[in-house]
């Protein structure tokens, strides 16, 4: 069975990057694995009471992750009979979702591509553009 | 708490005039504390008279190089041979994938060195190289190279014995090796180690509220009189206000935990580094060719100085000196902010501390002491300077440098002291145990010393956090010494499962 991996962020973009990545698993009888990523770097700087609090901290956000973004996505998705998997990892956005597109090998990726902010993206390049340069397998861009 | 109360008379105080606070509050609180400080500083700085040479060398000082030499051959050179491979640990090669979002090796040592990398740095190397001229340079990084080792053995305890409570947190640092430890290691000594624990927290709290405080804000603030025109500078006499800034800056982090001024500052300190040490370098650079000439001083120096500097053994002792003060390896503050690291094997962590000392006093105390020498800076006149030394050196070559040298010293003070805010912090918790009312009395305390040490002008109370900070080193090296067995152990089936190649990497 193929399978589809579509990165959310929690905003309208995102969502409208998960309606399309359903519609696309409907019509080919795919599964879907929901992924939000955490931004975090292991090169980052921060205060000795962060570090002490930052295990405690990754868990909040993972369980926060799970409970309020992907859970009621996936239960959604389920309704309209469409098997779904939540997956929330820290990380960089675009080498976090390649390196789980390459794990599970699933057949494309899709993506809304407004999730940073406007200088961010023109700065940087944005998630849905580095992606569309750096995946190995086919990426969706939605609008 | 003295320094709580005082705080708002401190403002009146200097408000109505220097003149004033100087006969009034200070003398108070001068006469107050001097017989302590004399007391400990006597103690701390007592000097070892050496046989055949007519100078002595202070007690400390022997204390920190001792066993800085014992743990460099005990652990048969780890700080040299271990380097290669803290390299690759601090890049992440050996962490899991899984372990994403928590707290890597690179980012405990980026803590823990942004509260030594500091003052330390710019003006104590200055301080050295001119009360002991270049030789005192090879000194120092002999005794950096050393200390290295002291701080992997402590910083691979602080994991080892750190707490790891229910929600999550972690605590670590030489209050909870010394009383968990050498109760595991010795039951006998348990007593022993909880009363060696309850001295170094009680010292590290003198420390937090002195060194890391007061001593760091008064020194940012006299270097922005200096800039902006010493005498006739729109600051002048406007300590309390710049006090009034930082602890409101530092309370929105440690109270507030507004996360936003730390993150700016996490982004600035590092850019500040990397600006220092790259002028440094690129100074070096443009006068490549006076560098052979700058190192033969520095060598000819350490073994042969010229006479004004006090000998061989003085030129010596202003070396080890100044790398003890610059990167605090012995005095067990570095423990307390590696032990957060997620890892399974705490040794690990103690390879990646060897970088503290070496990045700290090898590298950018020796770019500093190059800086000085090859621009022709050091005044031979034998005049002492710290700040305004290294400040000229860099300054003949690019002129806008002072300016940046402020920033740099703003922000090293900043971070230093949310660093040892969090040190005196875990300490003063260990004594009186956690709580939210309790914890916050601490903060304000600490915000208070950060308001008198740039209000007043207190030299009794600088001695004395100076004599508090190294104080540390008593009771952390004596429970250094008795768990060194156990740091035994722990590297030898760790090198062993590396030379093997059993352990995982990721990359």
């Amino acid at each position: 069975m193929s399978s589809f991996l579509v990165g959310i962020d929690g905003s309208e973009c995102g969502d409208r990057a998960l309606d399309a990545a359903a519609a696309q698993a409907e019509a080919a009888g795919a599964v879907l694995i929901v992924c939000y990523v955490i931004a975090w770097s292991p090169y980052s700087f921060s205060t000795p009471q962060e570090n002490a609090e930052r295990h405690k901290r990754r868990e909040e956000e993972l369980d926060a992750a799970r409970s309020k973004l992907l859970e009621p996505r996936a239960r959604a998705l389920a309704e309209r009979g469409i098997g779904a998997e939540g997956v929330a990892r820290h990380g960089h956005p675009v080498r976090t979702l390649i390196k789980l597109a390459e794990d599970r090998g699933v057949d494309m990726i899709v993506i809304g591509r407004s999730g940073d902010s406007p200088i961010r993206s023109r700065m940087f390049g944005g998630t849905a553009a580095s992606l569309v340069q750096s995946s190995p397998v086919p990426v969706l861009v939605v609008p | 708490m003295k320094c709580s109360r005082i705080a708002p008379m401190a403002l009146v105080a200097t408000g109505s005039g220097q003149a004033l606070a100087q006969d009034g509050l200070d003398g108070v609180i001068d006469r107050a504390v001097t017989p302590l400080s004399d007391a400990l500083s006597a103690f701390i700085f007592y000097e070892v008279p050496i046989p055949m040479v007519g100078q002595g060398i202070p007690f400390i000082v022997l204390w920190l190089v001792i066993a800085a030499s014992f743990f460099t051959f005990y652990f048969g050179f780890i700080n040299l041979r271990a380097l290669k491979h803290a390299f690759f640990l601090v890049r992440g090669d050996y962490t899991s994938p899984d372990a994403a979002g928590e707290v890597t090796h690179f980012q405990a040592l980026a803590t823990a060195l942004s509260g030594t990398v500091g003052l330390g740095n710019i003006a104590g190397v200055a301080l050295a190289v001119s009360l002991g001229g270049p030789g005192a340079t090879f000194w120092m990084i002999l005794a950096g190279l050393l200390g290295m080792s002291t701080k992997f053995v402590e910083c691979t305890l602080g994991v080892k014995y750190r707490n790891e409570y229910a929600d999550g947190t972690v605590s670590g640092g030489p209050m909870y090796y010394l009383s968990k430890g050498l109760a595991a290691e010795y039951p006998a000594l348990a007593g022993f180690g909880k009363m060696l624990a309850v001295i170094f927290a009680v010292f590290c709290i003198g420390g937090t509220l002195g060194a890391g405080a007061m001593f760091q804000t008064n020194q940012a603030f006299s270097q922005l009189v200096n800039v902006t025109g010493g005498e006739a500078s729109a600051f002048n006499g406007f300590g309390w206000l710049f006090g009034l800034v930082i602890a409101l800056l530092v309370g929105t982090v440690i109270i507030g935990g507004i996360r936003s001024i730390a993150r700016v500052t996490e982004k600035v300190v590092p850019l500040m580094a990397v600006l220092y040490v790259s002028s440094g370098l690129l100074i070096i650079g443009l006068n490549i060719e006076a560098l052979p000439a700058a190192v033969g001083s520095i060598i000819s120096g350490a073994f042969q100085p010229e006479g004004m500097y006090g000998g061989f053994v003085g030129v010596l002792i202003m070396g080890f000196r100044r790398a003890a003060f610059s990167n605090e390896a012995g005095v067990g503050s570095a423990a307390i902010a590696h032990s957060a690291v997620r890892t399974d094997r705490p040794v690990t962590e103690g390879l990646v501390a060897l970088y503290e000392p070496f990045i700290d006093t090898v590298v950018v105390c020796t770019i500093t002491a190059l800086v000085i020498i090859i621009t022709g800076s050091l005044d031979p006149t034998g005049q002492i300077e710290g700040v305004a030394l290294t400040s000229r050196a860099f300054e003949s070559a690019f002129d806008w440098f002072p300016i940046v040298l402020l920033a740099a010293v703003l922000m090293f003070a900043f971070s230093t002291t949310i660093s040892w805010s969090y040190y005196g912090l875990k300490s003063f918790t260990y004594l009186f145990g956690e709580g939210q009312s309790k914890e916050l009395i601490f903060k304000a305390v600490v915000l208070g010393a950060v308001v008198v040490g740039s209000s007043i002008n207190l030299a009794s109370v600088m001695d004395f956090a100076d004599a508090m900070i190294l104080a540390m080193a008593l009771p952390n090296l004596i429970g250094v010494y008795l768990l060194t067995p156990v740091v035994k152990r722990e590297l030898r089936s760790y090198w062993a499962d590396y030379k093997a190649g059993r352990l995982q990497t990721y990359r």
